[in-house]
């Protein structure tokens, strides 16, 4: 008896879980190391994959951050939040492309810009807060299952119906003219999303920490109930959770379509798992978090297949982004559900 | 009366909101093109119809007879009215630009052809609306088995109009001529069906069917089939399902052959989500896995060594499950909702790597891989519909045994009582891991066999087939049917799976569908349409008070029910 009680309880599915983690690192450090020594690279050509990354980390931060307090709100996971940043930018592709036509676009490129930012970010909210009102404040005491096929639902509705609306075409956005041409052997388009998305983060962080309505989602997110006695109306700060999670969603739209030049109804489906894979990645809950997250994440995915898989003589490794995307959200979702800067309120809602 | 008036308003707009999205996704325009009953009644007015009558319904239930039909007529009425704003928005602005739906065809469908500037179409659509909205408002006023009669009635004649090709062929000529015409059914013919359905369901809901006993309270039991009328029962849909590719025609057979292969998924799938509680959104992995093993041992263009299809099943059956054991282990430990992006993530990987160039060699890549063998008996191979057709009947009819023996089993109770409660399930000493990981490679099992079986029954796989849809699709199902219901699959199957593939205008808003459908049913009917009765006590544990102390087996709640009945 007593020697079985020193025995250690290996839980053999742990065992198996931390064999296939470490293993993968092995493959990761041999692909890099191998890539470094080759020299297949040059130190420009990785300084561009960086700088990529974090454009498109960036973006993705953005739409992070509606996953990420949506989250802290109510603890679900609004899956349709990508087709909330589909939507925008969708619709906003309309005006840039009647503002391309007259030729508006190029004489007053900034204004134009920041008409087409609005229109997306306020179909985004709208569309946020449609989906707040009609799908999930009657489920909020639900059980998470339900809310979450509830989110599922509502995602591929949104996706069909702006397939229905705009047809299912891919659609080019015009090009910026002033956003052509590189600074430094880098793209302006680039260097304009990435500041763009930085300095909405930074926006949001104020909104959250200094106004009144910062302090009620901070309050609703810490406890609900106490944060209605204390005479929060939480209907009402619940709904502007969304709705800034829908503004930030609708510039991310419009910064995604400066990168990409194209919209598609499909289009916010893989980024709203990659977006979620960053709050996740940061600590769902958790606004900071959720930033690093996508910075992270957007380098990783930007560097990640000429980094570790070339190395490794797998080819065309590049189609394999998403798999490394895919692969970190689920390696983070087992061996760090907390994510990099710690989840909020991980203990109440685990 | 004020206030009644006020929620008539709001339904209305509420129903004129839902007719404007319908029309301006192009379904109203879409479904217009089929005719159904006489050369008037298209698919899309039908559609426009349907919206009324629900929203007056709705708007008209609980109020005084008077009130109710206002009630109905008011709301309808807005509907029409929103419809020719819409028209006469379309017609002033060239919105087309923009909205793809809005067409010129659209606006004469809602002017009844008369066009905008017609001031009697503009008149027409608010006449036909209220007067539809006062009919439904009326039904709200009926008692409940004439609602239930007439509207089964009215379904399941548009469902015989809809399916009008199929039952041409089925019928003698002399039959089928009273009732269908070229494009859908005679206005004779369907008055007819309407009150013969009328008249059977209305006898069916006054008296029963013989031998099932009605439920003591409808709201939370089923009837139940007395003795030998269960066999009576279970022998003619026997019959029904072994002589059915004789006489049912090739597309119907096809159709059924996909209806059962999603049959053998959704059930695979409740064990996962249903039983253990476990939302797996990346079922399709699985099934990728038995198709892609199925082409991988039998396809000469892969293996310089074919094998035949039936060493290969087995094979791929067990590789899913496998690779169940393996996809569960890591993801065992989350919390539900982790879990599902988690699968969800691991069904994208899969598929990304089958489509990419890097595994081209092993996998074909985009292409995928062709010439994978059919079913061989001797020297009969099984490569028609109407043979595969028994397979997969056969393949139904295992997994369903082999869901319905778990269900009951010490196994199935560990699941419901982990779905339950984890902590308590574990502390009541189920091995929780042991237990969830047989749920995920049970389930991954019969995802694998039908993935199997539709390889060779397709002949090829590509990556095309294997996208998250078919998880979706899988999902949609089982909670249309009732999560954790087997007959439920069935409905679910046959609803989801059978219809759709039946109605060729709807391929393009069936995902739109589906996803309507899943936040109503979840928002209004969580338990689904054939519940298990567990279930939906849990789901109503506010609405529906808990049944009479008389019967002590049914006033446990489900938590003591499951987990008492595993200690034994």
């Amino acid at each position: 008896m007593t020697a079985s009680r020193w025995k250690w309880r290996v839980d053999y599915s742990q065992l198996v879980v931390w064999g296939i983690g470490v293993l993968l690192l092995i493959l990761v450090l041999i692909g890099s190391v191998t890539t470094l020594l080759e020299g297949r690279y040059t130190l420009t050509q990785w300084r561009d994959f960086v700088i990529f990354g974090l454009a498109q980390g960036s973006i993705y931060a953005l739409i992070a951050l509606g996953y990420t307090m949506v989250y802290g709100v109510l603890g679900l996971i609004n899956f349709a939040h990508g087709e909330v940043f589909m939507g925008g930018a969708f619709t906003a592709f309309f005006l840039a492309d009647a503002l391309a036509r007259n030729g508006i676009l190029d004489q007053y490129p900034l204004l134009s810009l920041l008409a087409v930012v609005a229109l997306s970010a306020a179909v985004s909210t709208m569309l946020a807060l449609a989906l707040e009102r009609i799908a999930y404040r009657r489920l909020r005491r639900a059980p998470r299952l339900v809310s979450l096929i509830t989110a599922i639902g509502a995602s591929f509705f949104l996706q069909y119906t702006f397939r229905g609306l705009y047809g299912s075409g891919l659609k080019s956005y015009p090009s910026v003219d002033v956003l052509q041409g590189s600074v430094f052997g880098i793209q302006r388009s680039v260097i304009v999303v990435f500041i763009g998305a930085m300095a909405m983060l930074a926006l949001l962080y104020l909104f959250i920490q200094r106004t009144k309505i910062g302090r009620a989602i901070r309050a609703v997110s810490e406890d609900i109930e106490t944060a209605a006695l204390m005479g929060v109306n939480v209907n009402a700060t619940i709904a502007s959770t969304f709705a800034i999670g829908g503004v930030m969603a609708g510039v991310a739209g419009v910064l995604y379509a400066l990168i990409f030049r194209q919209v598609h109804f499909f289009m916010g489906f893989i980024p709203g798992i990659k977006a979620f894979t960053a709050a996740v990645l940061g600590g769902i809950g958790n606004l900071p978090g959720a930033a690093v997250g996508g910075l992270f994440l957007g380098i990783v995915e930007s560097v990640g297949p000429s980094l570790f898989l070339e190395g490794l003589g797998i080819p065309a490794a590049h189609q394999l982004k998403d798999v490394i995307a895919f692969l970190m959200l689920v390696l983070v979702l087992i061996f760090r559900p907390t994510g990099i800067l710690g989840e909020r309120l991980s203990t109440k809602r685990a | 009366m004020t206030a009644g008036l006020r929620s008539a308003v709001q339904a209305g707009l509420l129903g004129g909101l839902v007719a404007w999205h319908a029309s301006l996704v192009g379904m109203i325009e879409a479904f217009h093109n089929r005719r159904l009953i006489g050369d008037t009644i298209t698919l899309g007015y039908i559609w426009l119809a349907g919206i009324v009558i629900l929203t007056a319904y709705l708007a008209a239930r609980h109020k005084p007879p008077r009130m109710a039909l206002l009630s109905g007529g008011i709301a309808g009425g807005i509907i029409g009215l929103s419809l020719v704003l819409l028209a006469f928005l379309i017609n002033t602005f060239d919105l087309r630009a923009i909205l793809n739906a809005a067409t010129p065809n659209l606006v004469e469908l809602i002017t009844f052809n008369l066009g905008v500037t017609n001031p009697l179409g503009d008149f027409l659509p608010i006449v036909v609306g209220a007067c539809v909205g006062v009919v439904a408002g009326g039904l709200a006023v009926l008692p409940g088995t004439w609602q239930r009669t007439i509207a089964t009635a009215l379904v399941v004649t548009i469902m015989i109009a809809l399916l009008r090709d199929i039952f041409v062929a089925l019928l003698p000529d002399s039959v089928g001529g009273f009732f269908f015409t070229s494009r859908g059914m005679t206005i004779p013919g369907a008055l007819f069906l309407l009150i013969v359905m009328g008249v059977l369901v209305w006898l069916v809901a006054s008296y029963g069917l013989p031998g099932v006993q009605p439920a003591a309270d409808a709201a939370t039991g089923t009837g139940r089939l007395e003795e030998p009328w269960k066999i009576v029962y279970l022998a003619v849909a026997a019959a029904f399902l072994l002589t059915f590719p004789l006489w049912s025609g090739q597309f119907l057979t096809n159709v059924t052959v996909f209806v059962g292969l999603y049959i053998i998924m959704g059930l695979g799938l409740s064990l996962v989500i249903g039983f253990a509680g476990m939302l797996d959104l990346g079922y399709v992995a699985f099934y990728a896995i038995g198709a892609y093993t199925m082409a991988l041992l039998t396809s000469p263009e892969v293996n310089p060594a074919p094998w035949s299809f039936w060493a290969a099943l087995p094979v791929a059956m067990l590789t899913a499950f496998l690779a169940g054991v393996m996809l569960g282990m890591p993801v065992l430990r989350m919390r539900g909702d982790y879990l599902a992006i988690a699968t969800l993530g691991f069904g994208e990987i899969i598929r990304i790597l089958a489509l990419s160039d890097s595994l081209k060699p092993f996998m074909g890549g985009a292409q995928g891989i062709t010439r994978i063998a059919s079913p061989q008996i001797g020297n009969l191979v099984l490569d028609s519909p109407e043979q595969i057709y028994y397979l997969v009947l056969i393949g139904c009819v295992i997994a369903w045994f082999v869901a319905a023996r778990l269900k009951t089993s010490r196994l199935g109770r560990a699941w419901m009582a982990i779905r339950e409660d984890e902590d308590v399930a574990q502390a009541m000493g189920i091995n929780r891991v042991t237990a969830k990981l047989l749920a995920f490679a049970i389930g991954a099992l019969l995802g694998g066999m039908s993935g199997a079986i539709f390889a060779s029954f397709v002949g090829s796989v590509v990556p095309l087939s294997f996208a998250l849809l078919v998880s979706i699709n899988v999902l949609a199902l089982i909670i249309v049917g009732g999560m954790g219901s087997l007959p439920g699959v069935l409905v679910g199957a046959l609803v989801l799976v059978g219809l759709p593939e039946l109605l060729r205008e709807f391929s393009d808003y069936r995902l739109l569908v589906y996803g309507a459908v899943l936040v109503v049913m979840m928002l209004f009917r969580p338990e689904g349409l054939w519940p298990e009765a567990v279930h939906r006590r849990e789901l109503h544990k506010e609405t529906v008070p808990l049944p009479e102390t008389t019967e002590p087996v049914t006033t446990s709640t489900s938590v003591s029910t499951s987990t008492s009945s595993v200690k034994d």
